[in-house]
């Protein structure tokens, strides 16, 4: 492992880690739902990508690195496919999106 | 490391209790059953931090390599074939919840105790 | 770094398990202990038990789950009454807990390779694994032939609870076809509304049950075995139900299918027991299967470990076909 390759790599792990950080905070601050889907959307996307690219970099050319891969195409395809389920199914429920995010303690009918 | 062992085994006692609590506290059958369901957690928890042994690593012969030090594969054993055993008894219990249910209409304790005085 | 990463996940387990008992909503509570699972299968890992966090991973986040909603569908969403005695069971739960942590301080340092848990059998498992089977993982060894008897009774437990399930359930009250529940999907026609789960769920489930194949016979080389696969295996098929409806999963694996394979299972590990016997060995002695002793062992694990897998994927279907044929009331 050059050191080159190791500081991309650590560049990218804190990147995806800041990247969930925030997807994480989204989801408990903003008001509904749905806003907190699209906040925990950024854990799915730029999160995993980079954090798994980043461990790849550490794994090098080896057979862990096929296994990362593989587990980042899964990852990419389940999960926006989960919150389409779930945008769906809170739908269904008469799940309404808040108007006005910044009226969070009134709900509007 | 020293922390981290007795750490584990705090977590143990601590989950055994919570787990306890929803059992003897809970009056809901369903929430009785999800308690012992973190009972049952907390106790393979244990078994697996025993059978850790530091600088160890899975029981599982790498080839090439000579010496090699191995964490403790009985607990293992154990505890996967008590997790299989685990969910088919816990598949038991949801079954006399629903057959419960269906002859008293409520999985609230005292509401079935209330149903059986009369 | 990696103590920092146990402590940091045995916190999380700690303050999940509390909002677990304190939600009144029952739905929130099943998610949560799905999450619940996921933590402690992660902690299983970090503590070297790859099999154990699979096995746990594969039953406890996802068939448990799918178990406890069917139910919840059957039962009530709500906890309705408060905790009963909640003071006494406070007083006596901080007590023992108290007593257990004052307990803990005896106990051996965590890693310890002296702990007296190290120095009976597991030495003598560690060191004739690969002379008297010749499989690279002793778990699967272990499980399948040195404590073969342990295994078949558990396989026996799970079939009988398979068949309690069965008896409760009965025959009575399933849902008719066709006929309407309360909010005017029809559960049996499964999500086929909804074309995106539909068609995602489709590509993936041959790659989930291909991923259960190689766990069940990949058991001897890596982490995996029957109890694992046949909870993938399931969890896979009840997938399928979830997206086409049940009806069309029991025509792809029909009952009496399901029946043959938790019966089946069992039955295989115990005939391959006798067949030890008749070839001159002890119940359960795959050695004298074949002239090599270890071809034996091999051949006998590698047989057992399929009627393992047989009966949970058979109990887990049984199961869970018989909480969704339930009609609510």
């Amino acid at each position: 492992m050059s050191g080159f390759l190791d500081i991309i790599s650590w560049i990218l792990l804190s990147l995806g880690g800041m990247f969930v950080f925030i997807g994480g905070l989204g989801a408990l601050r903003l008001p509904d739902l749905y806003n907190r889907m699209h906040a925990a959307s950024v854990t799915d996307t730029m999160g995993s990508v980079l954090i798994i690219t980043g461990v790849m970099l550490q794994a090098g050319a080896s057979l862990a690195s096929v296994k990362l891969f593989l587990i980042l195409l899964f990852l990419l395809i389940t999960s926006p496919t989960a919150s389409n389920a779930l945008a769906s199914a809170a739908l269904l429920s008469d799940e309404r999106a808040k108007a006005n995010p910044q009226s969070t303690s009134e709900s509007i009918d | 490391m020293e922390l981290l062992g007795l750490f584990h085994y705090w977590v143990f006692a601590i989950l055994l209790m919570i787990g306890l609590y929803a059992v003897i506290a809970k009056r809901n059958l369903i929430k009785k059953l999800i308690g012992l369901s973190i009972f049952q957690a907390s106790v393979f928890l244990l078994y697996i931090t025993m059978g850790k042994v530091e600088g160890g690593t899975a029981p599982i012969i790498q080839t090439g390599s000579a010496e090699q030090l191995f964490s403790n594969p009985l607990p293992q054993v154990l505890i996967l074939t008590a997790i299989v055993v685990g969910i088919s008894t816990m598949s038991l219990g949801l079954g006399i919840v629903v057959r419960i249910k269906e002859e008293y209409d409520s999985i609230e304790e005292d509401e079935i105790q209330e149903a059986n005085k009369q | 770094m990696i103590e920092l990463f146990g402590i940091f996940l045995l916190s999380l387990m700690v303050i999940t398990a509390i909002a677990i008992v304190q939600t009144r909503h029952l739905f929130a509570a099943v998610i949560l202990t799905g999450v619940f699972s996921l933590l402690i299968a992660t902690n299983f890992f970090l503590l070297d038990a790859a099999d154990v966090a699979l096995t746990e991973a594969a039953i406890g986040a996802g068939i448990s789950t799918v178990l406890f909603l069917s139910a919840l569908a059957l039962t009530d969403e709500h906890e309705r009454s408060s905790s009963a005695n909640k003071y006494v069971a406070l007083a006596v739960v901080a007590v023992t807990s108290l007593i257990l942590i004052y307990a803990t301080f005896d106990k051996p340092r965590f890693g310890d390779p002296s702990a007296p848990v190290h120095q009976h059998v597991a030495p003598w498992f560690i060191e004739n694994t690969s002379s008297q089977i010749g499989i690279p993982n002793m778990v699967t060894a272990v499980l399948g032939s040195f404590r073969g008897y342990d295994t078949l009774g558990e396989v026996f437990v799970v079939y009988t609870a398979g068949i309690g399930v069965l008896f409760l359930f009965g025959s009575r009250r399933t849902r008719q076809n066709g006929e309407p529940t309360k909010s005017g999907l029809d559960p049996s026609e499964g999500l086929r509304h909804y074309l995106i789960p539909r068609i995602v769920g489709r590509l993936l489930i041959p790659f989930i049950i291909l991923f259960g194949l190689y766990v069940q016979f990949h058991g001897e080389y890596g982490p995996g075995g029957g109890f694992q696969a046949g909870a993938i295996i399931a969890a896979g098929i009840i997938l399928y139900a979830l997206l086409e409806g049940e009806k069309q999963a029991l025509r792809v694996l029909p009952d009496r299918i399901l029946t043959g394979l938790m019966a089946g299972g069992a039955l295989l590990f115990g005939v391959v027991g006798i067949f030890g016997i008749l070839a001159g060995g002890n119940f359960l002695d795959y050695s004298v299967l074949f002239d090599n002793p270890m071809t034996g062992q091999q051949i006998g694990i590698l047989l057992i470990e399929a009627g393992v897998g047989m009966t949970v994927t058979g109990v887990l279907l049984k199961i869970f076909h018989a909480f969704a044929a339930r009609e609510h009331i």
